[in-house]
Formats: C-alpha cells, sequence, structure tokens
C-alpha cells in the first residue's frame, strides 16, 4: 500500500456551496485518493469575494475545515484571485464561481489567466463555457492544457465523459431533462394535481428552487446547458441567441391531466442536433427513458452506431457538481500523468 | 357525387412517364389528387417502386379505376377508405375558446391530409387558461408533421402554447 503519492496542488476560486464542497471531499477522502490514484492533492490557495488565502505548501485541513464550516474564508493575504491564480504555482485550478450568463465574470477572467498560465482548470461555471468556449479551447490548446467542465450539465450525470467514451460514435443528437427544479415542479403538478405557483412555492421552501427561479422556470438554464453541448459535442459555435426557448410556468394541471388520459406526461425538455436547439415542454410517453421523476435529470444521446444511450442522475445540488468536479480533476491527473 | 378520400398503393416500375401513366386514370374520372409520396428508398426485390397516392373521387368511380389502372399495368397493392394512417396529440394551452378554437380545427380539416379526429377540453373557470388536448390523423408521417407545423403556427399567432410529442 502506498502511503504518500504525487504531489497535485490545487486553487479553489469561488469558495461557495460548490467549492466548499469540493475541499470538503478532499479532505474525507485525501487517504484514499493518495491510496487508489497516488495523489495526494494539496489546496495551495483559496478565494472568495472577500479575499485570498494562500499556503504553497498546502493549506491546512483543520483551517479548510473551518472555512467550509463558516462557508467564509478569512484572507491572509492582499493578493487577488487572479494573483493567486497567476502567481502562485499549482496544477490545477477549480473555477466555482457563481454564473453569469451576461459577462461570464469573473469566472471568465479566472479561466483565461489560468489557462494562459499553463494551469489545468476544472469547472461548475456555465457562464464562460457557454459564452467563450472556443476561445477558452483555443487558449487551452495552444498552452496544453486540459478545460473541464462536466458540472456545467446535468451535475452527477457524467454526460460530457459519457459522450467522450463514445468514440467511433457519431452523436446525431441529445436529448433530455436537464433542470432538476423544473422537473421537480412539473412532477409534483402531475401526481398531486396541483397549479404551478403551488409546486414552486414548495420547491423553493425545500431549497430545490432558488428564491429567484426565473433562470430555471424560464428554461434559460436547459438552453445554456444545451449551448454548451452544441459546442463542446457538435462544434456549432452556438450562442444563447440560437437556441428557441420555452419555460414552464404557463404549464396548468388540467394540461397534465390530459397529457395523462392519453398516456403521457409532460417535461421541459433539451434538444440538440446540428438541426434543432430547443427548449420546449413536450409530451413524454408513460413509461420513456426520459421520464423520470422529481429532481432526477435524464438525456439520451443518440448515436450512428450504438444506437439511443440514457443516462440518469441527480442534476442539482452542490454535492454533485462536486462530485463532477472530483471526477474532472482526477481524469486530468491520469492522463496528464500528474501522478 | 358522393366524394371520398382514397388512399392508394401502388407499385411503379423505376423509369420515367410511370408516374403520369399511373395518375391519368384518378383525373379522367374526377378525381383531385392530394398528395403523391414517392417510397425511392423502399424499392422492391425486382425493383419496383412503392407509390401512395391520396386523392378525392366520387364513391361510385373508385371501382372503374382500379380496373383501368390494372388495365394499364399498374399494380395495385392496397385501396384504402381509412385514409388517414397516422396521428399525434398535442396539447393546447391558453384561452383557448375566447380565441376561437375553429380556426384552429380547421387549419387542419382544411389541408386536406389531416383532420383533428378528437378534442378534449378542461376549462377551470371563467378567465382562467384552458386546457385542450387535440389528436391529429394524417394521410402519413410526413404530412402530419407538415399538419403540426400548421397548427403551431396558428397557435403561436393566438398565444396559445402548444405541447407536442417528443
Amino acid at each position: 500500500m502506498r502511503q504518500s503519492g504525487k504531489v497535485v496542488r490545487i486553487t479553489i476560486i469561488g469558495f461557495g456551496n460548490v467549492g466548499g464542497c469540493v475541499a470538503e471531499v478532499l479532505m474525507r477522502r485525501r487517504e484514499a485518493f493518495i491510496r487508489e490514484y497516488g495523489i495526494d492533492f494539496r489546496v495551495v490557495g483559496v478565494a472568495d469575494a472577500k479575499g485570498v488565502f494562500v499556503s504553497e505548501d498546502g493549506i491546512k485541513w483543520d483551517i479548510l475545515r473551518s472555512f467550509r464550516e463558516r462557508h467564509s474564508i478569512s484572507r491572509n493575504t492582499d493578493m487577488s484571485a487572479l494573483e493567486l491564480i497567476e502567481d502562485v504555482e499549482h496544477d490545477i485550478v477549480v473555477e466555482a464561481t457563481p454564473t453569469n450568463l451576461k459577462s461570464g465574470e469573473p469566472g471568465l477572467s479566472h479561466i483565461i489567466a489560468a489557462l494562459r498560465a499553463s494551469r489545468h482548470v476544472v469547472t461548475s461555471n456555465k457562464g464562460p463555457v457557454a459564452l467563450k468556449y472556443d476561445e477558452l479551447m483555443n487558449i487551452a490548446d495552444a498552452k496544453g492544457v486540459q478545460l473541464r467542465f462536466e458540472a456545467t450539465v446535468g451535475g452527477a450525470m457524467p454526460l460530457i465523459s459519457l459522450i467522450q467514451n463514445l468514440e467511433g460514435n457519431e452523436v446525431t443528437a441529445i436529448k433530455g431533462v436537464l433542470n432538476g427544479t423544473c422537473n421537480y415542479i412539473l412532477t409534483r403538478m402531475y401526481e398531486e394535481k396541483i397549479p404551478f405557483e403551488h409546486a414552486l412555492r414548495e420547491a423553493q421552501a425545500l431549497g430545490i428552487a432558488e428564491s429567484d427561479p426565473s433562470q430555471d422556470i424560464s428554461g434559460e438554464d436547459t438552453a445554456v446547458k444545451l449551448v454548451i453541448l452544441a459546442n463542446a459535442v457538435f462544434h456549432m459555435k452556438a450562442s444563447l441567441d440560437d437556441v428557441s426557448v420555452q419555460g414552464i410556468s404557463e404549464i396548468t394541471p388540467e394540461a397534465l391531466k390530459l397529457a395523462d388520459d392519453a398516456g403521457y406526461t409532460i417535461k421541459l425538455v433539451g434538444e440538440v442536433s446540428r438541426e434543432r436547439l430547443e427548449v420546449a415542454p413536450r409530451l413524454v410517453l408513460k413509461g420513456d427513458p426520459l421520464d423520470v421523476r422529481g429532481t432526477l435529470n435524464v438525456a439520451t444521446v443518440k448515436t450512428d452506431i450504438a444506437g439511443d444511450i440514457t443516462i440518469v442522475g441527480k442534476g442539482a445540488g452542490p454535492k454533485e457538481a462536486a462530485s463532477a468536479v472530483l471526477s474532472d480533476m482526477l481524469k486530468i491527473c491520469t492522463t496528464e500523468k500528474l501522478r | 357525387m358522393r366524394a371520398m378520400k382514397i388512399s392508394l398503393d401502388i407499385e411503379l416500375k423505376d423509369i420515367p412517364g410511370q408516374l403520369v401513366h399511373a395518375l391519368k386514370p384518378i383525373s379522367e374520372l374526377g378525381g383531385n389528387i392530394i398528395s403523391v409520396l414517392h417510397h425511392h428508398n423502399r424499392k422492391t426485390p425486382l425493383g419496383n417502386i412503392p407509390v401512395q397516392v391520396v386523392f378525392e373521387i366520387d364513391e361510385r368511380n373508385v371501382e372503374t379505376l382500379v380496373q383501368r389502372l390494372k388495365r394499364r399495368g399498374v399494380s395495385v397493392l392496397r385501396v384504402g377508405r381509412e385514409r388517414l394512417r397516422s396521428s399525434k396529440i398535442v396539447i393546447l394551452i391558453g384561452h383557448i375558446v375566447h380565441s376561437d378554437i375553429r380556426d384552429l380545427i380547421d387549419s387542419i380539416d382544411s389541408t386536406g391530409f389531416a383532420e383533428v379526429v378528437k378534442l378534449s377540453l378542461e376549462m377551470p373557470a371563467i378567465d382562467m387558461k384552458s386546457s385542450a388536448s387535440l389528436t391529429i390523423s394524417a394521410v402519413n408521417e410526413d404530412k402530419l408533421n407538415e399538419a403540426m407545423e400548421i397548427l403551431g403556427d396558428v397557435a403561436r399567432k393566438k398565444g396559445i402554447m402548444m405541447i407536442s410529442p417528443i
């Protein structure tokens, strides 16, 4: 049994739910990562809106733990997040700041700085990937580093990895339920015959929907994920304006009942192919692979050789995003021989 | 005249002029052709091409037509009187009745190749949006999709949300 592993130094930029959860899992599974992968992750710096905490030998775990418990860091330097990314030697930047769909900032600048400094990047931030995919990938290629973003689409569901593992197949379309909040609301409306507003309030009370749920229920969140898939899988150079988007706020319990009578249910379905970029409520046959309930996400990947492959998993939530971030980090370590 | 819609499946040799040759008796007998669908991708083992013709014709002329076709060497596989073979359901949400549901139904029925065959309506209260499910049938899958697009356009103009199957 190996007792020590190759040291892989990381920074976590954005120490909210996702960033904090990544730190927590790194602490909890440190021994296992050394044992199973030969990798000893050291967090050399963390940053949030309040400042930066840096320790080039690795921040002590009890300090990280206290940051995690307080949901906030205390700074020990005047360094900015960008300076941390550029000036402190490390291998992987975990970019987990909140998504901004207008400018992509501050995540966009963080990612560009990290790639230019030849650091690998793992992000859960949808904004930069949806807005500037080509530009970011070009920098990454030029610098010979990886940018991975599994956490931006489908949470814990390893959709991008699945597609990357379908070598030899041509992916012709991807369709799925990519927003757990909408799926929860529609499931409750279907099961309990309650109006939309009622189901939304319930989701908010349970912490499933945010206090401002507009990005979810308008379909915009699903649209952003389609843009990421369109660019990453179909190389389409798509932007949000290219997606036809319809949300779920107009759906009535009566519509769900009529659908039910005919053997269907209603889901907010996102569909991406070279011909089509669309988010809309659709009729899904009961028992269809896309008929998943509650906050679950699902995606069917249509391929020319393997046929349809469907993947189901927990969509929303910091733990799910952290799971995807960790899986991306380990993939970088194993493919780049960082171990 | 008792007009009737007929869906006719025939097989044609894969040489020029065959289609006109086969369609001529239909017009001679006063038939009105609605759609012709060539299944080039479904050639028979003998190299013939299946063709589906949908048309309106006086019911009394159907037998004569089939005889004339056979006399011309056209092989007739099937004479369908229940012509609507593909169907789909859609859900509509909005002020469906107030914005005149007739227009929606007419937009489909007037195509000649598709019809609204079933309608269920839920009206929870005056001033509230109602919901409807419509079953549309058409002569074939392509025409069905065309009908769905027409319906989608009309619904959009009326501000009615349309939910279609995946």
